[in-house]
């Protein structure tokens, strides 16, 4: 019965932001527009040169990172400048709040992430070695931006300068996520070169490095989330 | 407080003023040399405690946050910014001195060694803790905010302790092997050692004593608001 009203509230707070977020497509338009500006300037800065897959990689999850930072501190920022936060407070519970901004959060950036690997493949002319392993790491490290950056979201809208330092607060605690999540890109990008289950092997490792960081950030948000939404 | 506490207070500063004196005169006279850095291996005495107390000092403070998260008092709060401000000094020690280590070693002052590495995000999560905590007016809010982060950031640090040394394209150039021999044990000459061990302990006595310093100043600038209000 709580649960079951919980997973619920959840969703109903999704449904919220998703549908302010089709209303508006505030956050939406400015994530993806600034991804793809970076890309474009990255991709063209280095089209004469060709690059190694961890050069590569690493410019897809620079472009990912500063993306996220640009847009995911928006889902509480929101809630603080409309003044609809105390509503909020009064009428879900904070995990609900959580949760469900963390899956507005999840879908935001996979949806960015979504255009932005086809295109990075697209412009860096990147034919990738191992596309299932490619996919699996953009979406496992999506989890691991998301599942960070939202409850450094929730801290920043309660601060007074809200853009200048989400990034600041974000990158220490992003960075075990961002670091697996790049190396495993850059195997799926580099292929053969070493022997293929010795590769197949580093990566899995990095993946489940990347669903341990996930699940470790998510705990421990949910236990630390009423302390900040609630004071 | 009592007397006699105070006075073995007293009597451990002297003792702590003895004891650093003694160990920064063995570091140069009584320890010999290790074989293949030569002088330059005398920096373990100095850069490994600071590396060291840099890591405690946040661990008190993640400590500290947790308290203040439980029961909102203002002293936690204040105890836990103070361990980080001396964290973050001690942290800014060892990356200087082993930044000077490392060009006189390796020939170049940063590299992005994996221990490199860890101790700049160190420096970070200092630096975004102090940012957060300026960037907040209200006490009580700014006390649960740093809380958080404070005790996110420490969940973090281990695993960049244990993920960012075993990237497998970087060679750690590091020379940890005299301190941190893997599954030799500790490989170190008797009196190295004594020193060594001397020093780290001396070390946490100073982070203790500057602490406690600290929080007795904070408790009675308090009091005397506290008294000119009424």
């Amino acid at each position: 019965m709580w649960s079951s009203n919980w997973a619920r509230e959840a969703l109903a707070v999704l449904a919220k932001d998703i549908r302010s977020e089709y209303r508006t497509r505030y956050a939406f338009s400015a994530v993806l527009l600034f991804a793809v500006t970076a890309l474009a300037v990255v991709s063209f800065s280095v089209s004469p040169y060709s690059l190694d897959a961890d050069v590569q990689a690493a410019f897809l999850w620079i472009v990912l990172f500063f993306s996220a930072m640009t847009g995911l501190s928006r889902s509480f920022v929101r809630e603080e400048e409309a003044r609809t936060a105390m509503t909020l407070r009064l009428s879900t519970a904070p995990e609900a709040v959580y949760v469900g901004k963390l899956l507005f959060n999840i879908a935001l950036q996979g949806a960015v992430a979504a255009v932005v690997v086809p295109l990075f493949l697209v412009l860096m002319d990147v034919a990738p070695a191992h596309p299932g392993l490619l996919a699996s790491a953009t979406i496992l490290g999506t989890m691991a931006l998301a599942s960070s950056s939202t409850i450094i979201a929730a801290i920043v809208s309660r601060a007074n300068a809200k853009g200048a330092i989400f990034a600041v607060l974000a990158f220490p605690v992003t960075l075990p996520g961002l670091s697996s999540a790049i190396r495993a890109t850059t195997a799926a990008l580099r292929g053969a070169v070493g022997s293929g289950s010795a590769l197949v092997a580093g990566a899995a490792g990095d993946l489940r490095a990347l669903a341990a960081y996930s699940v470790l950030m998510i705990a421990s948000s949910l236990l630390l989330f009423d302390f900040v939404w609630d004071d | 407080m009592c007397v006699c506490n105070s006075r073995l207070f007293a009597a451990l500063k002297l003792l702590l003023g003895v004891w650093m004196t003694v160990v920064i005169i063995a570091a140069f006279f009584y320890a010999p040399a290790a074989q293949n850095l030569g002088q330059m291996s005398r920096i373990i005495y100095f850069h490994i405690p600071a590396a060291w107390v840099s890591v405690v000092a946040f661990a008190v403070c993640t400590a500290y946050s947790v308290r203040y998260l439980r029961n909102r008092r203002t002293q936690d709060d204040a105890a836990a910014s103070f361990s980080a401000e001396l964290g973050l000094l001690f942290c800014v020690i060892a990356t200087v001195s082993g930044s000077i280590f490392a060009k006189a070693t390796w020939g170049s002052y940063w590299n992005w060694d994996p221990r490199e590495t860890s101790i700049f995000v160190l420096l970070l999560i200092y630096g975004a803790y102090f940012a957060l905590r300026s960037s907040v007016d209200d006490p009580s809010r700014r006390g649960s905010l740093a809380a958080v982060y404070g005790v996110l950031a420490f969940i973090t640090v281990p695993l960049l302790v244990f993920v960012a040394p075993r990237i497998p394209a970087v060679q750690s150039l590091h020379p940890d092997g005299p301190i941190l021999a893997t599954g030799g044990g500790l490989d170190m000459d008797g009196r190295m050692m004594t020193v060594f061990i001397s020093s780290l302990m001396g070390f946490t006595g100073l982070y203790a004593w500057v602490f406690s310093l600290r929080l007795r100043a904070w408790r009675f600038i308090t009091a005397l608001a506290n008294r000119q209000e009424d």
